[in-house]
């Protein structure tokens, strides 16, 4: 099946974007992750539109690739306004919401 | 234009939120015009109304209008509906007219003060409530006015509120109201378990034919009506929130004792004369709770030092008669003297709060004195309404409405000569303090010297109510007067005429009226002698100090306030400051257990974004797992 390796791919693209959010401490390469972690989640849906040969792969595929572009664009605003703020970028050295 | 009904409570209430909701942007002028505009012109409407039902009913029956329904569920339709018969459209026209003059009076009275639209805005909400008290025609819509009165009272009798002391004073009008209210709302619920039906005239017709006279039921149901109306009309014993209310300014004290609030519950007994017809055991603690209430707030009033107290406690003294009159039956002429009452109380109000304003806010009668050169419109206005109060013959309404009241007393089959005697003496004791009143405020030297006449928005309503005070009498004569019976033929067809012993002939009723006359004027002549300056009394005493036990006593309103405070508030107090209560255990447990808790859930609140991050991850693979499984 062609599918397979496409989702497998998928699956290795998220646990790597994964990884990367979760022993990353600099924001930027963070924001990076994540954003690996949605085309993952995109090419699965491609895979899965290639399988049943229907379009609402594709078309998921347009929404996550809008809404990544607007998290992005909001998430890169809040990193310009924290390292304005406190001069780092470093997500552990921001953590005043301490319970 | 008697479907100009509904207009007459909603033009108040337009006024109220107009005021309200764009207070702030209006300028003095323009809440003034606003506050006394609605009130007037309901006043207006009133008037049209009032002649149209003239017209179309000569027997003064009665007029329906429903505006729409409120409630209506399987088995209970309760609507917003207006009732108009003699009774209502009197209460109305007391309340429209004479709210409307202290309106006016008030936009001079309150010209400087910070909070104009809020005041005319309560004063509107005041005038609004007691309507749809006045005009409901269910008992559901009446409590609605009923509670609508009592929270318009909290609000303005504690419209200072940035004195402490005043807001205690608006707490305890609320909270002692609200007794009676409780036993209202109880009685309510009787009445509607048992007929299923909340119509005024409709349970009433119910109530006559389903229980016989004396029943329990009926006994039951009246006597919590009569909590609620002793509550709202501050008699024994629920009287002690009164003589605090004075602490709202005197244009309220005024709305509050003549035309508002005082008088609901004189209305709510006479409205369900047929139910108390019901219980002549109740009709007699009516009675004897009136001549009981009349004579200890007749003597408080006699010691009172503040100008606006002894106002108060004549006024507890004055609805005293009132209820008298309701007790032995006397129906016509209770309204009667809420009629003149009303009128004179007005007066005295709107008077005293003339010189309290030209003193600077002095309320003390022992800081008064010689205001009768100074000024004369307060002086004469202020005179006619004392006399009016004492029963003055022939000249004044309060004479005639008292004289009815008590020629009701001794006439009446259900009636002691004791209870004619008490009410006498009380008589006495009227003028005595009314005239004490006079001769302290406007006689002798002046003590503070007072800045100037009112101006004429506060001139006119005392010379309108001046000139009532005075005429309104004539609408009702006794027999060896003039015979006039035009009031009692206007009520005839609301309220039941007063039932008289037989036998009893012109020169019984000569004689009473003569006792009734010699004590209001032996009152006034006592009054001179031991409070007019100069008089021999006076000098002799003037050196002595005033602080005998009894008359701190009387001061204290029979020191009512003491035993409340002793017998229900301090206990409460200490039960709730107890600290150590085995209820309180388990809860206190709960609180424990909560806090444990959330001490245990802030440590997963690190602050760290990448340990939210792994512990969503690892959530969802959780749930994954589980849907897997």
């Amino acid at each position: 099946m062609l599918s397979t390796p496409a989702l497998v791919l998928a699956i290795v693209l998220f646990g790597l974007g994964l990884i990367g959010l979760l022993s990353r401490r600099n924001i930027l390469y963070m924001l990076l992750s994540l954003e690996i972690m949605l085309n993952a989640a995109a090419l699965a849906f491609i895979a899965g539109g290639a399988r049943w040969g229907q379009a609402d792969g594709e078309v998921m595929f347009l929404f996550i690739l809008t809404l990544a572009a607007a998290e992005v664009s909001v998430a890169l605003g809040i990193v310009l306004q924290l390292s304005h703020r406190f001069r780092t970028v470093d997500a552990d050295a921001l953590c005043e919401l301490r319970g | 234009m008697l479907k100009l009904l509904w207009l007459i409570p909603v033009l108040p209430l337009t006024g109220f939120l107009v005021l309200a909701l764009c207070g702030d942007r209006l300028s003095r002028r323009q809440i003034a015009w606003v506050g006394c505009g609605s009130v007037g012109a309901a006043a207006v409407t009133t008037a049209l109304v009032a002649a149209d039902f003239f017209r179309t009913f000569p027997d003064r029956e009665f007029y329906q209008q429903t505006l729409w329904n409120w409630i209506n569920t399987s088995g209970m339709t309760v609507g917003i509906s207006w009732y108009l018969d003699a009774l209502s459209l009197l209460m109305v026209a007391v309340i429209t007219g004479i709210g409307f003059l202290i309106h006016l009076y008030s936009a001079e009275y309150m010209a400087h003060d910070d909070g104009y639209a809020r005041f005319f805005a309560y004063m509107n909400l005041f005038v609004a409530a007691m309507l749809t008290l006045v005009l409901a025609d269910n008992l559901l819509l009446l409590y609605l006015g009923w509670e609508g009165v009592g929270l318009c009272s909290y609000l303005l009798i504690g419209f200072w509120y940035r004195e402490p002391e005043y807001g205690t004073a608006a707490q305890k009008a609320f909270i002692v109201t609200r007794i009676g209210d409780t036993a209202l709302a109880i009685g309510l619920f009787i009445l509607f378990t048992q007929f299923t039906n909340l119509s005024i005239q409709q349970v009433q017709n119910l109530a006559v034919e389903a229980w016989p006279v004396g029943s329990n039921l009926a006994m039951i149901v009246a006597l919590l009506f009569l909590i609620g109306a002793v509550g709202k009309s501050a008699q024994l014993p629920l009287q002690v929130w009164l003589p605090d209310a004075m602490a709202g300014p005197t244009p309220v004290s005024a709305l509050i004792h003549a035309a508002t609030m005082v008088t609901a519950g004189v209305y709510l007994i006479a409205r369900m004369h047929h139910l108390f017809a019901l219980a002549p055991m109740v009709q007699e603690v009516i009675a004897v709770l009136g001549l009981v209430t009349l004579l200890l707030a007749a003597s408080s009033a006699l010691v009172q030092q503040d100008i606006k107290r002894v106002l108060a406690y004549s006024t507890m003294s004055q609805i005293g008669y009132m209820f008298l009159a309701l007790g032995v039956g006397a129906w016509s002429a209770a309204m009667f003297h809420f009629l003149t009452h009303s009128c004179f109380k007005a007066l005295l109000f709107l008077a005293a709060g003339s010189v309290i304003h030209s003193l600077h806010h002095e309320q003390n009668i022992f800081k008064m004195g010689g205001l009768r050169r100074h000024l004369p419109w307060t002086f004469w206005t202020f005179l006619i309404g004392a006399a009016a109060m004492s029963g003055v013959p022939l000249i004044t309404s309060g004479f005639y409405s008292k004289d009815w009241i008590l020629w009701s007393v001794w006439s009446s089959p259900i009636s002691h000569r004791w209870i004619w005697f008490g009410a006498v003496f009380g008589a006495l004791l009227t003028g005595l303090y009314s005239f004490r009143l006079i001769f302290r405020v406007f006689f002798g030297e002046a003590r503070t010297q007072p800045a100037h006449e009112p101006g004429l928005a506060m001139r006119v309503p005392l010379v309108i109510l001046a000139f009532l005070a005075l005429t309104v009498g004539f609408l009702e004569m006794p027999h060896t007067l003039g015979n006039v019976t035009l009031f009692s033929d206007y009520l005839s067809h609301a309220l039941p005429t007063t039932e008289l012993l037989t036998g009893i002939d012109e020169s019984s009723e000569a004689r009473e009226q003569l006792a009734v006359t010699v004590a209001a004027l032996l009152g006034i002549g006592l009054a001179a002698f031991l409070f007019l300056p100069g008089s021999l009394f006076e000098a002799r005493r003037s050196g002595q100090s005033t602080d005998h036990p009894s008359v701190t006593l009387l001061q204290g309103g029979w020191g009512f306030d003491r035993l409340y405070d002793r017998v229900f508030v301090r206990p409460w107090l200490s039960l709730t400051r107890n600290s150590h209560d085995r209820l309180d255990r388990g809860f206190d447990w709960l609180a424990a257990c909560a806090e444990s808790c959330h001490g245990w859930m802030s440590h997963t609140q690190t602050g760290h974004v990448r340990w939210y991050a792994a512990t969503v991850a690892v959530g969802t693979l959780v749930l994954l797992g589980l849907f897997a499984m």
